[in-house]
């Protein structure tokens, strides 16, 4: 009987998506049950968030100051308390998750499987590897504690409409102060997510400019969607790097995707694998982009960008 | 002696394009250019810059794999590295038993920092570094794109989703680089020439007391599955036809 402790991401106030995609993830091993951890400085808004998502049994909760930013080297001593009465302990393969899970494993003396895709048994996942080119079924020895992390883009979020219990817990593991949290600076653009929206226009080197991109934003907030970029057009200063999608920047899976001016090299299609519709526009009827495509259009962006927010506004 | 120790993986060149075997055992690797996998060179690059601005004294790079890794390593002291050690195995070491291996090698040259890519782009595991700084019980950064010593500490920015996240941890520390940290130095010639004097010192990895038989079982290794090519459409009109036909505005 698998018991599954899920860690999860939250941002103090507010529980992320990644952690409902874990709970799927986790509901997929036959006959497991499924826990939630939160360790936090006040987990109380979090935590009832946590125990309101279908299919987990309970939810552990710590407050702890130190826990008010979640670094790595205070969180996985606690993780690896907590984790001594389950069978399996997973994380979001977020930064977050991939910051945190591997220090956990080792200081469970176990290995880690990364981005779990798909689950095919209560010990044997698959995983990807040679960014995304290849798939591997990998098996962690029956005996052995499973660390692992999720990789989000596979999973489904979990539906809500449950009702665990919350339990407070203590650990009781001393935490080291060696690392400090000084700032965090980032996108409160209030556009959706990129990583968890259900519609992403991005756009690429073709935009020019960082003023050639704000057609890009208008779009996108015309339709509700979050703005992403290759790594052509961060790397060119269009953009900041946390809209970088692909192998290097976010893996996204929204239900409608915009790839205008992208020219689709692999490392980008690593992160936009799992849409589940493909649009892309380019001048270049020749670009890799059309290959994975379910729609595209050959023509000047400036032109059918501009005409296609009328068309849908 | 100020050391700081860089982890470099041999892997398949970012360029070449994987197939997967037949058998489905694993991917191509006979007759593939191999180099450092592209992390591990801005490490090493880092490690670089941090010892020509005068706040270290010796770059030490160590790599784990079969012997002709030690084409990457004399890569490694050609771009400037100091010395290198290569621990030689036939075996794919997993990331645990990489991070007990540089666990004992922190014994033995006790360096202030190491410096290791965020993930290798073969296994595409990302642990090492977590792994080995638990094992060490000192501080992690991942992902870094900045990192600035000063006063016995470092400060770094990482990349998180959110978008920068900046720390402060004490040395000795394990930091795990990201692309944006630097762009790393192309070897000239004569350092090609120099790196052949520079001493390579090879280890067995039985020394280490760490076992090379795998804890994971590789069952298979498959092609991904792949996206059919969809339609093209000639003007806007159509495309938002299309759009709305498939539910999707």
């Amino acid at each position: 009987m698998s018991k599954i402790l899920i860690v999860a991401e939250h941002d103090g106030a507010k529980l992320n998506p990644s952690t409902h995609k874990c709970v799927t993830c986790a509901a997929k091993i036959p006959g497991a049950s499924v826990d939630v951890l939160v360790l936090a400085a006040d987990s109380a808004a979090v935590a009832s968030q946590a125990a309101a998502i279908a299919g987990v049994g309970k939810v552990i909760a710590v407050d702890d100051a130190a826990n008010k930013e979640p670094i790595a080297a205070v969180l996985a001593p606690q993780v690896a308390k907590l984790a001594a009465d389950y069978t399996h302990v997973f994380g979001p393969s977020t930064t977050f998750g991939k910051d945190l899970m591997p220090r956990v494993a080792a200081l469970l003396g176990v290995g880690q499987v990364s981005d779990i895709m798909a689950v095919e048994g209560a010990h044997s996942f698959k995983r990807p590897i040679y960014a995304g080119n290849a798939v591997l079924t990998v098996e962690v020895p029956a005996d052995a504690k499973v660390v692992a992390t999720v990789r989000v883009a596979s999973f489904e979020a979990a539906a809500m409409g449950g009702g665990a219990s919350v339990v407070k817990a203590d650990p009781g593991v001393a935490v080291p102060t060696h690392t400090r949290f000084v700032s965090r600076s980032g996108a409160t653009t209030g556009r959706p997510d990129l990583q968890t929206a259900a519609r992403v226009v991005a756009g690429g080197r073709a935009l020019g400019s960082a003023d050639g991109f704000k057609i890009i934003y208008s779009f996108a907030d015309k339709i509700g969607a979050a703005v992403g970029a290759s790594r052509a057009a961060v790397d060119a200063g269009y953009v900041p790097n946390d809209l970088q999608i692909g192998q290097t920047g976010k893996i996204i899976a929204p239900e409608l995707y915009f790839a205008i001016g992208i020219s689709g090299a692999i490392q980008h299609m690593t992160g936009i694998k799992d849409a589940r519709t493909i649009v892309a526009i380019n001048k270049d009827g020749e670009a890799p982009i059309f290959e994975s495509a379910d729609v595209g259009i050959v023509g000047d962006l400036f032109a059918i960008v501009p005409e296609l927010e009328k068309a849908l506004g | 002696m100020r050391r700081i120790m860089v982890g470099v993986k041999r892997v398949v060149d970012y360029n070449v394009r994987i197939r997967v075997k037949p058998d489905n055992s694993g991917v191509v690797t006979e007759g593939v250019k191999m180099s450092i996998n592209p992390f591990d060179e801005i490490a090493l690059e880092e490690a670089l810059r941090i010892k020509e601005k005068g706040l270290a004294d010796e770059v030490l790079a160590v790599s784990i794999g079969p012997a002709d890794t030690q084409q990457q390593l004399r890569t490694a002291l050609a771009m400037g590295a100091d010395r290198a050690i290569l621990v030689q195995t036939d075996a794919l070491v997993e990331p645990l038993s990489v991070a007990k291996i540089f666990r004992k090698l922190i014994d033995k040259e006790q360096p202030f920092l190491v410096l290791l890519g965020k993930q290798a782009i073969d296994d595409d595991n990302g642990q090492t570094a977590q792994m080995l700084s638990a094992l060490w019980d000192r501080p992690q950064a991942t992902s870094c794109s900045k990192v600035e010593l000063a006063d016995g500490k470092v400060t770094v920015n990482r990349e998180v989703d959110a978008g920068i996240e900046v720390l402060e941890v004490d040395l000795p520390a394990v930091l795990s680089v990201d692309l944006r940290l630097n762009e790393p130095r192309y070897v000239k010639l004569p350092d090609i020439m120099k790196a052949k004097k520079k001493p390579l010192d090879t280890m067995a990895l039985g020394d280490f007391g760490v076992s090379d038989a795998p804890a994971f079982k590789s069952v298979k290794v498959e092609p991904p599955p792949q996206r059919q090519k969809g339609i093209m459409v000639k003007d806007v009109a159509e495309l938002v036809d299309v759009l709305k036909k498939k539910g999707l505005v």
